[in-house]
C-alpha cells in the first residue's frame, strides 16, 4: 500500500477523493480550531460546575436527583451513535453505496434523538423532584453544563437532517463530503464531552 | 387580556420613561434638565447621524452600490475598511464621553453637573466601546486588510465567515448606539461585576445592553480569531516559511490564537450572567450558593489576555514602521517573535492581579504578582529591538514615526507603573484609585491607539491609492502625544493622593488643579481627533496630487507593497514565490520586482454573500428583543437565523472566476504605470513627486 498523506488528525478522505481531500486541508483544520475553542467553553463550564458542587443551599443535591440507570442508557445510546457515525464516515471514504451511507447517518440520527428524548425525560424528572435551576448555585451550574451539551447534540442533529437533505438534492459532492467530515468530528467531540459529564457529574456526584 | 399586557407583548418593557428626555419634561429640576439635555442631545446626534446617512445614500441613489460593493462583499480588503470605519465612528463617541467625564470631575468639587447615574453610564459605555468597538474592530480591520497581502494570499481562508464576523461586530456597535436613544446603559463599568449587575440591583435594560453587545462582538471575535489563524497557517505563499513572515503577520497569528482561547471565558461569563438575570439562576447572586468570584475569575481570564490581544497587533505595526522608516531590516527578528509568543503565554497566567484585594491570600497573590512582573522582560526585549532597529538607520521622522517614538517613551512609563502595581502590597494601597486609571490608559493609548493610528497612516496609501496629508498628520500626532500626557499624568498624582476611580464628585480642594489639567488634556485629545478628521478631508480634496499608483510609497519591505495601490480584488495576478524575509525588499534588490509573470491563469474568488448582513441584522434583532423582552421578535429572528444557515448550506454556486485575459490586461496596464513613474529617493517621499516607486540606487536597500 502506498504512503497516504495525512493533512490533519482524524479520518482523511485520501486519494480516492482528490479534490475534497485538498480543500479539506483548510476546512477541516479550521474546524479543529473551532472545536478547540468549543473545548475551552466546555472546560470553563466544567470548572464552574466543579467549584459549585457543594453550593446546594439546602436544595436537593446529586444523590436525590440523579438516576444512574437512565443516564447509563443515554451514555450507551450516544456511544453507539458515535460508532454508527464512524461507520458512515468509513462508508464515505471507501465509496460504498450512497444508500449505505445514508442508512448509517439515519441510524445515528435515531440514536441521537433517543439520547435527547431520554435526557429530556431526566430533566423533567429532576424538576419534579425540586431540582430546577433557580433553587441553588449547584443546580444553576448543572443546568448550564448538561443542557449545553444537549443543545450541542440538538444542533448537531439539525445539521444532520439538513445534510441528509443536501445529499438527497446534490448527492455526494465536495460540499456534502466536507460537511459529513466536520459533523463527524463534532459528533465524536460531543461524545468525549459526554464521557466527561458522565464521569464528573454523574459518577462523581453519586459516589 | 388587558391592554397593558397586549402592549407588553408587542413592545416589551419599553415605556415613555425609556426616552432620554422624558424625565426632564415630566420633572424639570435643574439636575434633570442638565442630564436630560445632554442625554437628549446625544440621542439626537445618534438619530440625526443615522437620518443624514440614510438620506444621503437615498439622495445619491447608492443603496444598490452599498449592498453589492460593500455590505455583501467577501473581499478581505473591503471588510477590513468597514471594520476601521466602525472603529472611528465609535472612537468619536467614546472620546466625547471621555471629555464629558473629565469636565464633570474638573468641576466635581461642588458636585459637578452630571448625576451619578449618568456618570456611571458614561464610564461604562466609554470603557465598553473603547475596548470592544474601537480597539478590537480597528485592529481586526487592519489585520484583515494587511495580513493576507503580507503572506501573498488572495483572501482569508473563510471569506463568508469573515463577513459574518464583521456584521456581528457591527450589530453589537449598533446595539450600543441604540442605548443612547432607547433606555439607559449599564452603570456597572466595562467589566459589569455582579452582584451589582444582577436583576436584584439593576433590574433595568442597562446590563442587558452590555451583555448582548459583548456577546455579539465576542462571538464575532472568536470566529475572526479562528479565521485568521487558519489563514496564516494554510494560505501563505509558496516558500514563505513561518520565520519568513513579516512581524505584523506574526503579531496577527499571536493575537488570533489568543482570541480563540480568551473569548470563550467572556462568552461563558456573560451567558451565565444572562441566565441569572433572565431565568433566575444563581451563579453570581448573593444568596442560594451563588458566588460572584466565579464571574470575576472568568471575566479576567478573558480580560487580561484581551489587553494583549489589543497590544500585540500594535507591536506588529510598530515593527513594520520602525524598520521601514529606518530603511533597515528589523533588529532581532527571532527575539521579537519569541518575545510576543512569551507575552501571549504569560498573559494567560496573570489574571488574578486584577483583584489582588479580593481575598485570595498572600501566597496566591505573590505567584500572580511575580508572573505579572515577568511580562516586563519580553516587552523590554522588544523595546531594545526597536531602538536597535533605528540605530544607524536613515530614520525619517514621518507621522507614524512620531507615534512610534512617542510610544517607546510613554509605553515604558506605563509599563513601569504596571510593574509597580504588580506588587500586591503596593496594589493594596493604590487599587481602585485614579493611579490605576492612569496606568492602563498609559499603556493602552500610547501602546494600542498610537500603533493603530500609525498603521492607519502607514497603510492608507496602499488602501486608497493616495497619501494622507503629512502636515496635519504631524500636528495630530503631536496633539495626541501632548494631550495624552496632560490628561493622564495628573491622574497618577491624583491616585496617590487618594482619589478613587469612577468618582462623580469629591470634597478635597487639592484635587482641583490636577483635575483641571487633565480636563485640558482631554480637550487636546479632542483636538487631535478633530485634526485626524480634517486631515482625512484635506487629503481627500488633494488626492490627485498625492496619488501613489505604483503602490510602494515608503520603500516598503513586505509583499503588501508589491501590488498596485489600491490592490486589485484578487491581490496578486500570480501568487509570488518567497525565498527570504522582507520578500519585497529582496525582490527590489535583485531586480525581480515589477516583472510580468511567465503565465497568467484564471483566478477563482468567492462570490458576494448576503449571509453576513442577514445574520448581522438578525443578531441585532435577537439582542434588541432580549434587552427589551420583546419575545416575538426574539423567536422570529432566531428562526430566521436558523433558516438562513440552512438555506446557505444548500448554496452551491458560491465562486466566480476572473479570466486570465482580464488579469493580464489589468496587470499590464499597471506595469505601464510603473514604467512611466519616476523613482523617488526617501527625501522626497512626502512630496507629490512620490508616485509609489522607490529609488533603489541611492543606498543598498537590502541592508
Amino acid at each position: 500500500m502506498s504512503q497516504e498523506v495525512f493533512h490533519y488528525p482524524g479520518l482523511n478522505l485520501g486519494k480516492a477523493h482528490p479534490r475534497t481531500h485538498a480543500i479539506a486541508q483548510t476546512t477541516i483544520f479550521g474546524f479543529w480550531v473551532f472545536l478547540m475553542s468549543d473545548a475551552i467553553l466546555f472546560g470553563l463550564v466544567f470548572s464552574s460546575y466543579v467549584t459549585s458542587v457543594h453550593a446546594t443551599a439546602g436544595a436537593p443535591g446529586p444523590k436525590q436527583l440523579f438516576d444512574i440507570t437512565s443516564v447509563f442508557a443515554e451514555t450507551l445510546l450516544l456511544l453507539a451513535s458515535s460508532f454508527t457515525f464512524g461507520m458512515a464516515s468509513l462508508s464515505m471514504k471507501y465509496s460504498h453505496s450512497k444508500r449505505r451511507l445514508v442508512g448509517w447517518l439515519v441510524l445515528t440520527l435515531v440514536l441521537g434523538a433517543g439520547f435527547l428524548g431520554l435526557e429530556t425525560h431526566d430533566f423533567l424528572t429532576m424538576v419534579a423532584k425540586g431540582g430546577a435551576p433557580e433553587h441553588s448555585g449547584f443546580l444553576s451550574a448543572f443546568w448550564d453544563l448538561v443542557p449545553l451539551h444537549g443543545l450541542h447534540v440538538t444542533g448537531g442533529s439539525i445539521w444532520l437532517i439538513c445534510l441528509l437533505g443536501q445529499i438527497k438534492r446534490y448527492g455526494l459532492d465536495t460540499r456534502t463530503k466536507l460537511d459529513i467530515m466536520r459533523l463527524a468530528l463534532f459528533w465524536h467531540f460531543l461524545d468525549i464531552v459526554w464521557i466527561a459529564i458522565f464521569t464528573v457529574v454523574y459518577l462523581a456526584g453519586l459516589a | 387580556m388587558s391592554t397593558a399586557s397586549i402592549v407588553y407583548d408587542i413592545i416589551g418593557r419599553f415605556t415613555m420613561h425609556s426616552l432620554p428626555f422624558y424625565d426632564m419634561v415630566q420633572n424639570p429640576t435643574k439636575e434633570n434638565l442638565i442630564n436630560g439635555s445632554i442625554a437628549g442631545f446625544a440621542a439626537c446626534v445618534a438619530v440625526g447621524g443615522l437620518v443624514i446617512v440614510v438620506a444621503g445614500i437615498t439622495y445619491l441613489k447608492k443603496w444598490r452600490w452599498l449592498w453589492s460593493e460593500w455590505l455583501t462583499s467577501t473581499d478581505h480588503k473591503k471588510i477590513g475598511i468597514m471594520y476601521v470605519v466602525i472603529a472611528f465612528v465609535m472612537m468619536g463617541r467614546a472620546i466625547i464621553e471621555a471629555i464629558l467625564m473629565r469636565a464633570q470631575q474638573a468641576w466635581g468639587l461642588d458636585g459637578g453637573f452630571l448625576s451619578p447615574n449618568h456618570f456611571g453610564q458614561l464610564f461604562s459605555t466609554h470603557g465598553t466601546i473603547m475596548i470592544f468597538f474601537m480597539a478590537m474592530p480597528f485592529l481586526i480591520g487592519v489585520i484583515n486588510y494587511v495580513m493576507p497581502l503580507q503572506i501573498g494570499a488572495r483572501d482569508v481562508s473563510f471569506p463568508v465567515l469573515n463577513s459574518i464576523s464583521l456584521m456581528l461586530t457591527a450589530a453589537g456597535a449598533i446595539l450600543i448606539m441604540a442605548s443612547l436613544v432607547f433606555g439607559q446603559f449599564s452603570t456597572g463599568g466595562w467589566f459589569g461585576y455582579p452582584p451589582y449587575t444582577e436583576a436584584h440591583f439593576l433590574p433595568g435594560v442597562g446590563p442587558d445592553y452590555w451583555i448582548w453587545a459583548l456577546s455579539l462582538s465576542g462571538l464575532g471575535s472568536t470566529l475572526t480569531g479562528i479565521n485568521f489563524a487558519v489563514t496564516i497557517f494554510k494560505e501563505r505563499a509558496p516558500g514563505m516559511k513561518l520565520f519568513y513572515m513579516p512581524l505584523f503577520t506574526w503579531a496577527a497569528l499571536c493575537t488570533s490564537i489568543m482570541m480563540i482561547f480568551a473569548m470563550p471565558p467572556l462568552t461563558v461569563a456573560t451567558a451565565q450572567l444572562a441566565l441569572d438575570r433572565y431565568l433566575g439562576f444563581h451563579y453570581f447572586t448573593n444568596e442560594l450558593g451563588g458566588d460572584m468570584m466565579h464571574f470575576v475569575n472568568l471575566f479576567w481570564i478573558f480580560g487580561h489576555p484581551e489587553v494583549y490581544i489589543l497590544i500585540i497587533p500594535a507591536f506588529g505595526i510598530y515593527s513594520e514602521v520602525f524598520s521601514t522608516y529606518s530603511g533597515k531590516a528589523l533588529f532581532g527578528y527571532a527575539s521579537m517573535v519569541l518575545a510576543i509568543m512569551c507575552i501571549a503565554i504569560l498573559s494567560f497566567t496573570v489574571w488574578v492581579h486584577h483583584f489582588f484585594t479580593m481575598g485570595q491570600g498572600p501566597s496566591i497573590n505573590a505567584v500572580y504578582g511575580i508572573a505579572s512582573m515577568l511580562i516586563g522582560i519580553p516587552t523590554g526585549v522588544k523595546i531594545y529591538d526597536w531602538m536597535w532597529t533605528m540605530f544607524r538607520g536613515r530614520v525619517r521622522i514621518t507621522a507614524p514615526m512620531i507615534y512610534a517614538i512617542g510610544f517607546i517613551v510613554l509605553f515604558v512609563l506605563g509599563g513601569m507603573s504596571g510593574i509597580v502595581l504588580a506588587n500586591p502590597s503596593v496594589d493594596f494601597q493604590v487599587h481602585n484609585t485614579d493611579f490605576l486609571v492612569a496606568h492602563f490608559h498609559n499603556v493602552i493609548i500610547p501602546g494600542v491607539l498610537f500603533g493603530l493610528i500609525a498603521g492607519y497612516h502607514f497603510w492608507f496609501p496602499k488602501v486608497f491609492g493616495y497619501r494622507l496629508d503629512e502636515r496635519w498628520g504631524i500636528f495630530a500626532a503631536c496633539c495626541w502625544t501632548l494631550g495624552f500626557m496632560l490628561a493622564f499624568f495628573p491622574l497618577y498624582a491624583l491616585g496617590i493622593m487618594g482619589l478613587p476611580r469612577r468618582t462623580v464628585a469629591y470634597a478635597q480642594p487639592a484635587y482641583v488643579p490636577l483635575e483641571m489639567a487633565a480636563f485640558g488634556g482631554a480637550l487636546l485629545i479632542g483636538v487631535a481627533l478633530l485634526s485626524l478628521l480634517i486631515q482625512l478631508v484635506v487629503s481627500y480634496l488633494h488626492r490627485d496630487e498625492n496619488r501613489v499608483p505604483v503602490g510602494d510609497p515608503w520603500d516598503g519591505r513586505s509583499l503588501e507593497w508589491a501590488c498596485a495601490a489600491p490592490p486589485p480584488e484578487y491581490n496578486f495576478p500570480v501568487i509570488p514565490m518567497v525565498s527570504d524575509r522582507d520578500a519585497f525588499t529582496a525582490a527590489k534588490a535583485f531586480g525581480t520586482a515589477y516583472l510580468p509573470p511567465a503565465e497568467y491563469v484564471d483566478i477563482t474568488l468567492p462570490k458576494n454573500a448576503a449571509m453576513g448582513p442577514v445574520i448581522g441584522a438578525l443578531g441585532f434583532a435577537i439582542a434588541f428583543g432580549l434587552v427589551w423582552h420583546i419575545w416575538w421578535l426574539v423567536c422570529l429572528a432566531t428562526l430566521g437565523a436558523f433558516a438562513t444557515m440552512i438555506v446557505r448550506g444548500f448554496a452551491r454556486d458560491t465562486t466566480k472566476t476572473i479570466p486570465a485575459a482580464e488579469v493580464e490586461a489589468e496587470y499590464e496596464q499597471w506595469l505601464e504605470v510603473v514604467r512611466a513613474a519616476t523613482p523617488v529617493t526617501r527625501a522626497d517621499e512626502t512630496r507629490p513627486v512620490n508616485q509609489g516607486l522607490a529609488d533603489q540606487t541611492a543606498l543598498g536597500a537590502a541592508s
